[in-house]
C-alpha cells in the first residue's frame, strides 16, 4: 500500500514593473492609432515586427522606423484546446504566425472572427497561405491585445 | 576538442508522480544511483554542475542551495546550467567544458525536475517577456505544434500522412517504455486510440505529448586517466554541439530547424561523422512531440527534407529498424525536464557500453544524444562512442 504523506500548498505571486523602453513604447504607443510599426536594418535592410533597438543579426542600430502593413499572410497556426495561464483568451483558440506584408519576419498573433469552436469549421476557414488583416479594439491601451486577432481577408 | 572525456556511470530514479518523496530526497536517489552504478564515492567527485527546467517549476529559485547536500556539492566548487528543455544537455556539455579543460578529473552533473508539484505549462509560458510573446506560446504544445506546421507546409506533406507517421512513432515509443524500467507512462495503445485521443493543441493530440514527470538523472563524467582507472565499459564523449535561435519565434526559419541542423553538424565534425543514419547506431533524440520528431531527423541528417514521415512508416527508425530512435521510450514517456536532456546522454551511455537491458539495440556502438528547449530555441547534441 502506497503511503500518502503530508504536502503544503504555497504560492508564489510576486509584484513586477517592467520597463518597455524607448522602442517599444513607441511600437505599443502605435497601437493606440492602429498603427503597426518595424524597424528597418540599414545593413541587412530587412523591416522586423515587433520595432527593435537594433538588429538581432547585424547587431546595429536600427533607428529607421516604418509603418508595416496591416495585412499579410497566415505562415503557420495552431489549434489551443486546452487552458494554459496566462493566456489571451479562453480557449479554444487560433494562434497564427503572420508575415505581414512587406517585412521580413513572422509576428504571432491570434487569428478569429469566425466560430472556433468546432476543429473541423476552423480547418476551414484558417489555411496557411491565406491573407489576414488586424482587427482592432474599440478601446486600446498601448498593448499587445489591442490587436484583437487578425481575420481572413475573404 | 580538448582532453578526452568519457561517461563513466548513470543513475536515475524511477519518473512518475513522486509525492512520496521531497524534492531534495528525490535528487539523492539519483545521486545515489549513479554512485551505486559507478562505485564512487562523494570524495572521489571534483565539482558538481546540475539545473532544473526554469526553478520557477517547483517554486524553489536557488535549487542548488536547496539541493547542496543532496548533490553533495559542499566544499566543492559547483555551477548551475539552464537552458529550459535543453537544460539536462547543457548540464552534461558543462561537464564536459570542465574535465576537457584540465580544470577537473571528475564531475557529478545532476539534472533533476518534480513538475507534478507546480503548474508546469504556467511556469512555461514564465520564459517569454510579458510584452508580445508570453500571450502566444500557450504552453509548449502551441509552438511546437505551430513548427511542425511550418515544416509540413515548407515539404507539401499531406496532414494524412504526418499524423499517420506521428502515430507510428507514439505507438512505437509507448510500447518501448515497457522495456525501460524507468520510464514513467506505461500503457499499450493503439493507432487507432492515438489519432482520435483529445486535442489538446491541433494536431498535437494527447498521445503525441510528453507527461508532467518528477525525476531526476545523475550521470558522472571522467578524464581518460580516471576513467581508464576505474576498469569498466565507459562511453567516450566524441563530440558536442550546441547552438541557439534568435529570441522571437518568427525571426529564425523553424521547418529547416538552424540550431538543430548546426548543433548536429559541430558534433558531427568532432566525431568525424559522414553519414548519421549509417554510421549512428542508436539515437536518443528529444521528443516531447510526436510531429516534432520527425523534423528533428531531418535536421540530424537522418532523412532528407520532407522525407522522415516516409521513412518512419517504412520502420527506418523503429526498434529493428536501420537507426533506432529513442529505444528507451523517449521524452514522450517520461519528461522530468531538467533531467531530460541528461537522460539522453544517460541512455546514450547505457546503448553503447551495452547495458541498455530489455532496450538494447545489439551492437550499438556510436549514438547521439540530443535535447532542445526554449521557446523553440535552443538545440544541443552530444555523440558517444564505445571507442574513444
Ligand atoms: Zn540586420
Amino acid at each position: 500500500m502506497v503511503k500518502e504523506y503530508k504536502t503544503i500548498k504555497t504560492q508564489v505571486a510576486l509584484p513586477y514593473e517592467i520597463a518597455y523602453g524607448a522602442t517599444w513604447t513607441r511600437f505599443f504607443e502605435g497601437f493606440k492609432e492602429r498603427k503597426i510599426y518595424g524597424t528597418k536594418c540599414p545593413q541587412c535592410a530587412r523591416i522586423l515586427v515587433p520595432a527593435r533597438a537594433f538588429c538581432p543579426r547585424c547587431f546595429v542600430d536600427t533607428e529607421d522606423w516604418v509603418e508595416v502593413s496591416q495585412e499579410g499572410s497566415l505562415v503557420s497556426w495552431n489549434y489551443v484546446n486546452y487552458r494554459y495561464f496566462g493566456m489571451p483568451t479562453e480557449p479554444p483558440y487560433v494562434g497564427g504566425l503572420i508575415r505581414l506584408d512587406g517585412t521580413d519576419v513572422g509576428f504571432l498573433h491570434l487569428i478569429g472572427g469566425f466560430g472556433l469552436s468546432d476543429l473541423e469549421e476552423v480547418k476551414k476557414n484558417v489555411k496557411s497561405g491565406m491573407k489576414v488583416r488586424a482587427v482592432w479594439s474599440d478601446e486600446r491601451q498601448g498593448n499587445i491585445m489591442d490587436i484583437r486577432y487578425f481575420e481572413p481577408i475573404k | 576538442m580538448g582532453r578526452a572525456v568519457a561517461v563513466v556511470g548513470v543513475g536515475q530514479t524511477r519518473h512518475g508522480r513522486r509525492m512520496d518523496v521531497s524534492y531534495p530526497e528525490l535528487v539523492r536517489e539519483g545521486v545515489m544511483a549513479v554512485f551505486e552504478d559507478t562505485g564512487l564515492t562523494p570524495d572521489d567527485i571534483d565539482g558538481v554542475v546540475s539545473g532544473t527546467m526554469p526553478s520557477m517549476m517547483e517554486g524553489v529559485a536557488l535549487t542548488h542551495f536547496y539541493f547542496a547536500d543532496a548533490i553533495q556539492a559542499v566544499g566543492k566548487p559547483v555551477l548551475k546550467t539552464e537552458t529550459c528543455g535543453s537544460t539536462g544537455m547543457s548540464i552534461a556539455h558543462t561537464a564536459y567544458y570542465w574535465i576537457a579543460s584540465g580544470m577537473a578529473d571528475v564531475i557529478l552533473a545532476v539534472g533533476h525536475e518534480k513538475m507534478n508539484e507546480g503548474d508546469s505549462q504556467a511556469t512555461m509560458t514564465t520564459v517569454a517577456e510579458p510584452f508580445y510573446q508570453r500571450p502566444f506560446i500557450s504552453g509548449a504544445p502551441g509552438v511546437f505544434s505551430m513548427q511542425s506546421a511550418i515544416w509540413k507546409d515548407r515539404f507539401g506533406l499531406s496532414d494524412e500522412k504526418v499524423r499517420e507517421a506521428a502515430a507510428y512513432i507514439s505507438k512505437t515509443h509507448h510500447d518501448s517504455a515497457f522495456d525501460n524500467p524507468y520510464a514513467h507512462i506505461k500503457i499499450r495503445t493503439t493507432i487507432e486510440q492515438i489519432v482520435n485521443a483529445r486535442i489538446i493543441t491541433y494536431p498535437v493530440r494527447l498521445l503525441d505529448v510528453c507527461p508532467n514527470s518528477d525525476g531526476v538523472c545523475a550521470v558522472i563524467f571522467a578524464s581518460e586517466e580516471k576513467a581508464r582507472k576505474m576498469g569498466r565499459k565507459v562511453a567516450w564523449v566524441k563530440g558536442i554541439g550546441y547552438r541557439g535561435d534568435e529570441y522571437f519565434f518568427g525571426d529564425s526559419d523553424k521547418a529547416e530547424w538552424v540550431s538543430a541542423i548546426e548543433a548536429a553538424k559541430q558534433a558531427y565534425a568532432q566525431a568525424g561523422i559522414k553519414n548519421p543514419r549509417k554510421e549512428l547506431d542508436v539515437a536518443e533524440v528529444y521528443n516531447p512531440f510526436t510531429f516534432q520528431e520527425m523534423m528533428l531527423y531531418e535536421c540530424f541528417g537522418f532523412a532528407a527534407p520532407g522525407e522522415a514521415p516516409d521513412l518512419v512508416l517504412k520502420g527506418t527508425f523503429a526498434r529493428q529498424g536501420e537507426l533506432p530512435c529513442d529505444p528507451s521510450g523517449g521524452v514522450l514517456c517520461t519528461n522530468p525536464i531538467g533531467a531530460s536532456g541528461l537522460i539522453r546522454v544517460a541512455e546514450a551511455a547505457l546503448q553503447v557500453t551495452g547495458k541498455g537491458g530489455a532496450h538494447q539495440v545489439p551492437g550499438a556502438r556510436l549514438a547521439l544524444a540530443h535535447a532542445m528547449g526554449g521557446v523553440a530555441q535552443f538545440n544541443g547534441v552530444m555523440i558517444l562512442g564505445s571507442e574513444l
